[in-house]
C-alpha cells in the first residue's frame, strides 16, 4: 500500500524516495574552470512543462552562457521553495502566487523571469451532470488541490456566488472519472489531456478557464534569492536568458524537445507518454507566449502581479502585498543599465 | 484501348490456327480458372472470418470468466470483512488478528487494510489503518496513518469508494515495494448504525497482484502472433505483449497518435462495458486484425483478443498458392495438348495448301496427303482428292473441246479469208477504163460479219455495183452473204435492170430460207458512156451524191424492202445521171452506227458533214478520210460491225 499511491498518481505523485537524479554537466577532462557551477530545481518532475530548461541544458545553451548547470529533480517531496530557502538550489521554478506568499512571509526571493504568462488552471465537468456554465456548479461536489491551487477557484466561487462542496483532490483524476466529484481541478496542459485520453470526448466536457473569468494568475517563474542576485546579477540573468533561449529552441524543434523530455522522464522512471508530452509542450507554448502577447518572454507585468497579490490578500493567503520593484528584477532592462 | 485491341486482333488475324487456338484456349481457361479461384478464395475467407468471430467471442468470454472467478473471490473476502466490521464491536487485537488471518488464508490477496475515518475507531485517534501484507513468505504489519502522515483520506483507494458509497476496483498500479509487480486494490466502504443513522466508518481494501492475470493473458497465443490485451477503466493498457505500452499508453493515446477516430470510438465502447467484433489495426505494428472485446464485469476493465487477418487467411493463402500452381500447370499442359493436336491438324492443312498451290500452277499429277481420319480435316482432304480428280477430268474434256473449237475457228477464219478474198481488192480495178473510177474498202469486225461489196461489168459499157449487209453475224451470215453474192453475179445478165436483178435474187434467196435471214442491198448499173445509173435500194442506207464542185446530197429514190425476207416482191428501179466529176458514196450501217465510249453513234449527219469536207479529194482519200474519222470517233471502243464504204465517180466519156 505504501508504494502504490505514487504509481496511481502517475503524472504527479511519483516518488516518495528522496533521490535526486543529478544531471552532471561534465565534459569530462576538458571542463572549463571559468564556468559557474549552479543548481536549479523545477517545481515538479521532468515533463514538457519544463521542456525549455532540459532542452537548454541538453543543447549546451547554459554552457554557452557560461553556466555549468545541475538540474535537480523536483517533485511532491522536493519543494522548490524549500530548496531555494535552504540553499539547496540556486534557482527554482515557482508559481507567482507561491512566490508572493513566500516573499510576504519574509523569504527574500526575487522573480527574475516570469515564463508562463497565462494561467492553465481550470475546472472540468461532465455535461451529463448538467453543468454547462459557472452557475451550474452551485451545490456541486468540486475537487480542489491544496494551497495556491485554491486561490483562483475560491475567488471564482465568490465572484459567481457559488456554494460548493469542496472535496480534496489529489494528483489523480480518477475521482472525477468515477464521478466521485462533479467538478475537478485540472491543468490545461496535463490533467485535461489525461481526462481526454481516458475516453471522455472534449464535447462531453464543460471547461472553465480562470483566465477567462478575470482570474489570470501567471504561473511558472524563475526565482532566486535576493542576496544571490545582488552578488552576481549577470549570472542570474545569464541563466534566465539561456532558459528563454532553450524555450525558443524547444518551440522551434518540438520533436527534438520531446525526445529530450522523454529521455529525462525515462531516467526519472516516470511513465512517459509521447502524445501526452506533445500536448503538454503545445499547451505550454500557448501559455508562455499567448496569442497577441507582444512582450518579451519572461516579463512580469505589474498589473498581473497586483491582480494575483490582491486576490491573495482578499482570500487571506497573505497579509500584505510585497513591493513589486523589490520582488521583480527585469533581466532585460537590468542588462541594459 | 480499342486501338490496341484492334492491333491484337490484326496480329491474330495473320497468325496460324495453332497460335490462335492456344491464345484462345489459354486465355479463356485462365479466365475461368481465375473466376473460380477468386470466388473460392473470398468465399473461404468469409467462412473463416465468420468462424473467427465465434472463436474470438468464446476465447474472450472464457478468459473473462477465469479473471472473474479470481476477482469475485477477492471481492467476497473483502465484502466479508466489511460485513464483519459492520456487525461487530471488536477490540483492536481481535481486529488485527482477524485481518491477519484473512491475509494469511487467502493466497490471492497480497495485502489488506481496514482504514477508519478520523476518530471512528478510537475517539482519540484522528486516523487508524492497520495494513497486513505478505513479504518474503511472512505477514508484515504497517500502520498507514504513519505512512501517509494521518492523511490517507484523499487517496483514490479511500476517497473514491467513500464518495461513491460503493465498492470499487482501483486502476491497476505498479507496486515497487512488493517487487515492482502490478496490483489492483478492491475497496469496500463500511458503515455503522449510530442512533438509527447509517454512518460511514471507513474502507476495507484488498490488494491483489495482477501478475497471474498478465501471465494468463500473455499465455494466450492466437494463431502465430495473435494475442490478448487488457485495458483498465481509464483505457490504460494493463497487459500487452509489448511492455513499453503497459501503464504508459491508453487506447486513446494510441488513437491520438494514429489520428484514428474509429479506434477512439472502439475504446469508448470498451469502457462502456460493451462487447463487439471489429476490424482493428494492431497497436504496435498497425497490422490489420480482427478484434473481439468484452468487459470484465466486476472491475469494468475490458479484454480484447486479436486475430491477425493475414494469419487467419494463411491456410487459404497456402491452399490458394497450391491451387494457382496446379491451375497454371494444368493450363500449360492444356496448351501443350492443344499445340500437339493443332499441329497434326495444321500439318495436314499445310500439306494440302502446298498441294493446292501446286495444283494452282497446273500440276494435277501431284500426290495429295492421304485421308487419315473421318473428321473435318479428313473430309476436306477427301474433297481435295475429289476436286483434283474432277479438275483433271474437266481439264481433259476442256482440252478436247478447246481443240475442237480451235479447229472450227481456224476453219471459219479460213472461210472468212476466202470470203474477203473473193471481194475485188485491187485498185484501180479497171486501169484501162478512164470514164469512171471506183474504190471500195471493208474493215471487218472481230467476228465474221455479213458486209460485202462487188462490182463487175455485165457487158462492155455496163458496170454493176453492189453494197450489202447481211443480217446477223458469224458463219450463217458469211454463208448467206456468199450465196447472195453468187446469185447476184449469176443473175446479172446484159440488159437486166437492178430491180429485176434483185427481184430474182430475192426469189432465189427466199427458197429454203428457214432461218429468216435477209440482206439490205444497194445495187446499181452504170452506163459508162452516159453516166446514167439504174439503181435499186433494197432496205439499205441511202448513198450520198457528190456533185462535182457543187454539193453533196442524199440520193433519193424508192426504198424497197430488204431481200431474202419476203417472197413475191417486185423491186423497183430508179434512175440518176451522173455528170462528169459526180460521184456516188455508198456505205453500210457499220459507218453511221459506229460507237464511242459514251455510246454515241457516229450518225449519218456527221457522215454527210465529213463527206462535204472531203468532196474535192480523190475518191480513195475520201474513203480513207472517213475511215480515219470513224476510228478517231470510236477511240478505244472495239468495232462491233463491219465497216464498208464504196465510191464510184463518173469521169465522162472520151467521145
Amino acid at each position: 500500500m505504501y508504494f502504490k499511491i505514487r504509481i496511481k498518481n502517475k503524472f504527479r505523485l511519483r516518488t516518495l524516495f528522496l533521490f535526486l537524479i543529478i544531471f552532471n554537466l561534465i565534459i569530462s577532462t576538458c571542463r572549463s574552470d571559468e564556468l559557474n557551477k549552479i543548481t536549479f530545481i523545477p517545481h515538479w518532475v521532468p515533463q514538457a512543462q519544463f521542456a525549455g530548461y532540459y532542452v537548454a541544458y541538453e543543447k549546451g545553451i547554459y554552457k554557452k552562457y557560461g553556466i555549468d548547470l545541475t538540474i535537480l529533480k523536483g517533485g511532491p517531496d522536493s519543494s522548490s521553495a524549500e530548496f531555494l530557502e535552504k540553499g539547496k538550489a540556486d534557482f527554482a521554478i515557482m508559481w507567482l502566487s507561491t512566490a508572493i506568499q513566500k516573499r510576504s512571509q519574509g523569504l527574500k526571493l526575487v522573480n527574475i523571469g516570469q515564463i508562463i504568462q497565462r494561467s492553465a488552471l481550470m475546472l472540468v465537468a461532465k455535461k451529463t451532470k448538467g453543468i454547462h456554465k459557472p452557475e451550474d456548479i452551485n451545490g456541486k461536489k468540486v475537487g480542489l488541490w491544496g494551497a495556491e491551487f485554491q486561490i483562483q477557484p475560491k475567488a471564482f466561487f465568490k465572484k459567481y456566488n457559488l456554494k460548493v462542496k469542496v472535496i480534496p483532490q489529489t494528483f489523480s483524476v480518477n475521482l472525477f472519472l468515477r464521478d466521485g466529484v462533479d467538478v475537478a481541478s485540472a491543468m490545461w496542459y496535463n490533467e485535461y489531456h489525461t481526462i481526454i485520453n481516458s475516453g471522455l470526448n472534449p464535447d462531453e466536457l464543460t471547461t472553465i478557464f480562470f483566465y477567462d473569468h478575470g482570474l489570470n494568475f501567471p504561473e511558472d517563474g524563475i526565482y532566486t534569492l535576493e542576496k544571490n542576485f545582488k552578488k552576481t546579477p549577470s549570472l542570474s540573468c545569464a541563466f534566465v536568458k539561456a532558459s528563454i533561449e532553450g524555450w525558443q529552441y524547444a518551440f522551434a524543434h518540438p520533436d527534438e524537445a520531446l525526445d529530450i523530455v522523454l529521455k529525462y522522464m525515462t531516467i526519472a522512471k516516470i511513465p512517459a507518454n509521447r502524445m501526452h508530452q506533445k500536448w503538454m509542450l503545445e499547451r505550454t507554448k500557448d501559455i508562455i507566449s499567448p496569442q497577441g502577447n507582444k512582450s518579451q518572454i519572461g516579463t512580469l507585468h505589474q498589473s498581473e502581479f497586483l491582480r494575483v497579490a490582491k486576490e491573495m490578500r482578499e482570500n487571506d493567503f497573505i497579509k500584505s502585498i510585497p513591493d513589486f520593484d523589490s520582488f521583480y528584477r527585469n533581466c532585460f532592462t537590468y542588462a541594459e543599465k | 484501348m480499342i486501338l490496341s485491341i484492334e492491333i491484337v486482333l490484326h496480329m491474330l488475324k495473320n497468325r496460324g490456327i495453332a497460335f490462335k487456338l492456344i491464345i484462345l484456349i489459354t486465355l479463356s481457361s485462365s479466365l475461368i480458372f481465375l473466376l473460380i479461384f477468386t470466388y473460392n478464395y473470398y468465399a473461404s475467407k468469409r467462412m473463416i472470418e465468420k468462424n473467427v468471430e465465434e472463436n474470438a467471442k468464446n476465447l474472450a468470454l472464457s478468459t473473462v470468466n477465469r479473471i472473474e472467478i479470481v476477482l469475485r473471490s477477492v471481492q467476497g473476502v473483502t465484502d466479508n470483512i466489511a460485513c464483519f466490521l459492520e456487525n461487530s464491536t471488536s477490540k483492536k487485537e481481535e481486529l488485527l488478528k482477524f485481518l491477519q488471518i484473512t491475509v494469511e488464508n487467502n493466497p490471492e490477496i497480497y495485502g489488506s487494510t481496514i482504514a477508519f475515518e478520523p476518530y471512528a475507531f478510537d475517539k482519540k485517534l484522528p486516523a487508524f489503518a492497520p495494513y497486513f501484507y505478505k513479504e518474503n513468505g511472512k505477514i508484515g504489519l504497517k500502520y498507514l496513518q504513519d505512512v501517509f502522515k494521518y492523511n490517507y483520506f484523499v487517496l483514490d483507494w479511500y476517497q473514491i469508494p467513500k464518495e461513491l458509497d460503493r465498492p470499487i476496483w482501483s486502476e491497476p498500479y505498479f507496486d515497487e515495494g512488493a517487487g515492482n509487480i502490478m496490483m489492483a486494490t478492491y475497496s469496500v466502504p463500511f458503515h455503522k448504525n449510530v442512533k438509527g443513522n447509517r454512518q460511514f466508518m471507513g474502507i476495507v481494501t484488498a490488494d491483489v497482484s495482477l501478475e497471474w492475470l498478465r501471465e494468463m493473458l500473455l499465455s494466450i497465443k492466437i494463431l502465430r502472433t495473435g494475442y490478448a490485451f487488457l485495458i483498465s477503466k481509464n483505457g490504460t493498457i494493463i497487459s500487452h505483449y509489448n511492455k513499453e505500452l503497459i501503464m504508459n499508453e491508453t487506447i486513446f493515446s494510441v488513437a491520438e497518435n494514429r489520428g484514428d477516430a474509429l479506434l477512439r470510438e472502439i475504446g469508448r465502447k470498451m469502457l462502456r462495458g460493451e462487447s463487439g467484433f471489429v476490424p482493428f489495426r494492431s497497436i504496435v505494428r498497425g497490422r490489420p486484425c480482427w478484434m473481439y472485446y468484452a468487459p470484465i464485469p466486476s472491475s469494468r476493465w475490458s479484454i480484447a483478443v486479436i486475430f491477425p487477418k493475414d494469419e487467419l487467411t494463411e491456410d487459404i493463402v497456402h491452399l490458394s498458392r497450391t491451387v494457382i500452381f496446379l491451375g497454371i500447370t494444368g493450363i500449360l499442359l492444356l496448351s501443350i495438348a492443344v499445340v500437339l493436336n493443332t499441329r497434326s491438324i495444321t500439318k495436314q492443312l499445310r500439306e494440302m495448301s502446298q498441294a493446292a498451290e501446286r495444283i494452282g500452277t497446273g500440276n494435277l499429277d501431284i500426290e495429295l496427303p492421304p485421308v487419315r481420319s473421318g473428321d473435318e480435316v479428313g473430309k476436306l482432304t477427301a474433297a481435295f482428292h475429289y476436286m483434283k480428280t474432277s479438275l483433271k477430268e474437266y481439264i481433259e474434256k476442256l482440252t478436247e473441246t478447246t481443240a475442237a473449237k480451235e479447229r472450227i475457228e481456224s476453219e471459219l477464219k479460213i472461210a472468212s479469208e476466202i470470203q474477203m478474198g473473193i471481194l475485188p481488192k485491187k485498185f484501180p480495178a479497171f486501169p484501162d477504163r478512164t470514164e469512171f473510177d471506183i474504190f471500195a474498202t471493208i474493215k471487218p469486225a472481230k467476228e465474221i460479219g455479213g458486209d460485202f461489196y462487188d462490182f463487175f461489168f455485165i457487158d462492155q459499157n455496163h458496170l454493176c455495183f453492189v453494197i450489202a449487209d447481211v443480217s446477223g453475224k458469224g458463219i450463217p451470215a458469211a454463208i448467206f452473204m456468199a450465196v447472195t453474192r453468187t446469185f447476184i453475179k449469176a443473175i446479172a445478165t446484159p440488159g437486166i435492170s437492178p430491180g429485176e436483178l434483185l427481184t430474182k435474187v430475192n426469189e432465189e434467196l427466199c427458197i429454203g430460207n428457214d432461218s429468216n435471214m435477209f440482206v439490205t442491198v444497194f445495187c446499181g448499173i452504170l452506163d459508162t458512156k452516159t453516166g446514167e445509173i439504174m439503181y435499186t435500194n433494197a432496205g439499205h442506207n441511202p448513198p450520198l451524191i457528190i456533185q462535182d464542185g457543187k454539193q453533196v446530197k442524199w440520193l433519193e429514190g424508192e426504198r424497197n424492202i430488204f431481200i431474202g425476207a419476203m417472197e413475191q416482191v417486185n423491186y423497183k428501179t430508179d434512175r440518176i445521171v451522173l455528170h462528169t466529176g459526180d460521184a456516188l458514196f455508198m456505205y453500210t450501217d457499220g459507218v453511221t452506227e459506229a460507237m464511242n465510249e459514251r455510246e454515241e453513234q457516229f450518225t449519218s449527219e456527221q457522215l454527210e458533214k465529213d463527206v462535204i469536207d472531203l468532196q474535192d479529194k480523190p475518191i480513195q482519200e475520201i474513203v480513207d478520210g472517213i475511215m480515219e474519222k470513224i476510228v478517231s470517233f470510236a477511240h478505244s471502243v472495239s468495232q462491233s460491225d463491219d465497216i464498208t464504204m464504196m465510191v464510184i465517180e463518173f469521169k465522162g466519156s472520151d467521145k
